[in-house]
């Protein structure tokens, strides 16, 4: 179908404004083949169903609104993890700021250096993953991702990873506008915990592409930085061997705009894939999952477990789907996604969806949107906890199923410590 | 202790009127008794004295050692010292007793400006308390009341009692639900709680519950008022005759 002419005129827009990227003939490649796969597909427009909840306005706008820094006292999270750190600043390697790039069990590279190189690792990955994960649904933001990525890293890993690797995006233009692309094989049998924290710029449009060999283990932990102005659309595609473990789980606090989309294709038998998101938001927060798993094999699990508390006229979104294809029997599919509304302004939109052609398979939804339980308030008023902190206790239970998700309980408790300062800073 | 005089409530929502001029007085140390009928107002009384949402005080007082406790928050009431043990206590899915518990004994103690509890010194006295209830530590890691029997629900709301330390014990049916065993093991961990400065408040439809905890004084209400007082023979008339006597007599 010919693209509308508005769709033409704001997809060339936006491309008139972005570089070239440079990088060996492979690179080049993979560029031209995602830019032109743009140009037939169009920039998302108010009108796409897959972008009914959330305006796409501010992330196809050719320049990044601007986005004021905000300064936290709070030590950053993961800061008591051993971990090797990669920094990013508005989008850019920051080699003094980050570790040596060497680590047992793992190769780590630069997007750059990996680009240059005539032949790499990552030539089969760079772009090959987004591409798959552009049907049945297109996500032309992430194509874009792949034609004009400024930067980024490439991770192998062959063992068991000595520690996280751990990317850290910090903010510091107010007009910066970045555009990430890391790529990310885990070997077979190998395991690696990838940990993500910062608001990384004004506008951070961000692609992860990984791809869990058989028998290995990938365990994802993000927290999206809590700057009231930023805005984010990110992408994780995942590709999953036989018997492999994927985990993901994403913190958001605040942010003017969030569009974090998961596709994953489970394409090995026993294959198990999790994917879980707290957020939390006050006033102009707009928070989007679009969540996209397929069974493609035998006996696999996949979890979805987003929860949202919304206030102060906050919007949450949630798409989610499981696509069991033909033959792919005894899939164990799971989905939930639940909001709580603090008050009558917020509001919480879910489309969770179930497409299945397999006949011997268990999946289940549910999606849920309320306010506080005024019975388990009362209870616990007449135990004498006040009403403050007895709300924030009904808020903390109510996201404990997603914060469960986290496979460390060290990390789980500092996130769980820093969601009850988020909820005190609020009542004031 | 607790002073009810004239208490007359309604419904928030609806025009309808619940207490007509309750007057009641426990004195400290002492066990009083309510019965009577379906809907006489009882457990409206309970929730009124609690602090629940939805009820309307249109006349009279509530004091708690003198204390006007009617224009508090439910968590001001506690910290003074009340207690309401819920005819049907609520599930919190997510919240683990243990540190409901905890946040509940140390928010008391705050409010009263004592510090707060250690966590071992909470655990040495909640371990201790929760052996005399047969409450086992798989109960106390689970969420508040979430998956426990009605029996459970009742014995957790006594360890709550215990660990609080109220001085004014209200207890809402809370023989509602239980087999014979568990009636036992609730008034044993009721009467280990029977002190000279506390007073209970039972309220209950059954004489059978006051086998168990000997009640000093037994009222009888019916429709918003308390008709008939008397002591711990009341309720074994009750028990003997129905209420329909009592309250034929008292019309």
């Amino acid at each position: 179908m010919a693209l509308t002419q508005s769709k033409l005129d704001a997809t060339e827009a936006r491309l008139a404004v972005l570089a070239p990227g440079g990088g060996a003939a492979w690179m080049q490649a993979a560029r031209d083949d995602a830019t032109s796969r743009l140009r037939a597909m169009g920039l998302p427009g108010a009108r796409d169903e897959y972008w009914k909840y959330t305006s796409p306005a501010s992330l196809i706008a050719p320049v990044a609104p601007k986005a004021a820094l905000f300064a936290s006292d709070n030590v950053p999270l993961f800061d008591q993890i051993d971990r090797l750190k990669i920094v990013f600043v508005d989008g850019v390697f920051d080699a003094d700021a980050s570790d040596d790039l060497t680590l047992a069990g793992i190769e780590i590279d630069r997007l750059e250096a990996a680009a240059a190189a005539d032949i790499h690792w990552a030539k089969d990955l760079y772009g090959v993953l987004e591409t798959r994960g552009q049907s049945p649904v297109q996500r032309p933001l992430a194509a874009l991702n792949t034609g004009f990525a400024t930067d980024g890293i490439t991770i192998r890993v062959t063992g068991k990873a000595a520690k996280p690797v751990s990317l850290i995006y910090q903010h510091k233009s107010e007009s910066s506008d970045a555009i990430l692309h890391h790529v990310i094989r885990v070997e077979e049998g190998a395991e690696l915990t990838l940990l993500e924290n910062g608001p990384a710029a004004a506008r951070f449009n961000k692609v992860l592409e990984v791809d869990v060999a058989d028998r290995a283990r990938f365990n994802h932990i993000r927290a999206q930085g809590r700057d009231h102005e930023r805005q984010a659309v990110t992408h994780i595609f995942a590709r999953l061997g036989t018997e492999s473990q994927f985990k993901s789980f994403t913190l958001t606090v605040n942010g003017k705009l969030t569009r974090n989309e998961a596709v994953i294709e489970l394409t090995g038998d026993d294959a198990s894939a999790h994917v879980a998101g707290a957020a939390v938001g006050d006033g102009d927060f707009h928070h989007d999952d679009t969540v996209f798993i397929t069974h493609d094999a035998l006996n696999c699990e996949s979890r979805q477990v987003f929860k949202k508390v919304l206030r102060n006229g906050a919007t949450g979104v949630f798409q989610g789907k499981i696509l069991v294809k033909d033959g792919a029997q005894k899939t164990d599919g799971y989905q939930i996604s639940q909001s709580l509304l603090l008050d009558g302004d917020s509001q919480f939109l879910a489309k969770p969806e179930l497409e299945i052609y397999a006949d011997d398979v268990i999946c289940s939804h549910g999606s849920t949107s309320g306010a506080i339980d005024e019975e388990a308030l009362f209870y616990l008023r007449s135990r004498g906890v006040p009403e403050g902190p007895a709300t924030d206790l009904l808020v903390l239970a109510f996201l404990a199923e997603a914060i469960d998700e986290i496979a460390d309980p060290t990390i789980a408790d500092d996130i769980l410590a820093r969601l009850e300062g988020w909820l005190i800073r609020r009542r004031g | 202790m607790l002073n009810i005089n004239n208490l007359h409530v309604k419904l928030e929502e609806e025009d309808k009127q619940i207490l007509k001029g309750v007057n009641l007085e426990v004195a400290t140390g002492q066990v009083h008794a309510i019965m009577g009928p379906n809907g006489s107002g009882k457990s409206t009384l309970s929730y009124v004295l609690s602090g629940k949402d939805g009820y309307e005080v249109t006349d009279g007082s509530a004091t708690l050692d003198g204390e006007d406790i009617l224009d508090m928050e439910p968590e001001e009431r506690a910290a003074a010292g009340l207690f309401l043990a819920f005819q049907y206590p609520v599930e919190i899915p997510g919240v683990g007793n243990m540190t409901f518990l905890r946040t509940a004994v140390n928010s008391q103690r705050k409010a009263r400006g004592q510090d707060e509890m250690s966590a071992a010194d909470f655990l040495k006295l909640i371990r201790a308390k929760a052996k005399d209830l047969k409450i086992d530590a798989e109960m106390l890691k689970r969420p508040v009341n979430v998956g426990f029997s009605g029996g459970e629900k009742k014995r957790n709301e006594i360890l709550q009692m215990a660990m609080l330390e109220p001085k004014m014990c209200i207890l809402d049916e809370t023989d509602s639900g239980l087999d014979v065993d568990a009636m036992k093991l609730v008034s044993e961990g009721v009467n280990a709680l029977r002190d000279a400065g506390r007073s209970f408040l039972v309220i209950t439809h059954y004489q059978r519950l006051l086998d168990h905890i000997k009640p000093d004084v037994v009222h009888i209400m019916a429709d918003g008022r308390i008709v008939k007082t008397g002591g711990p023979e009341l309720a074994l008339e009750v028990e003997t005759n129905g209420y329909a006597d009592i309250l034929a007599e008292v019309a």
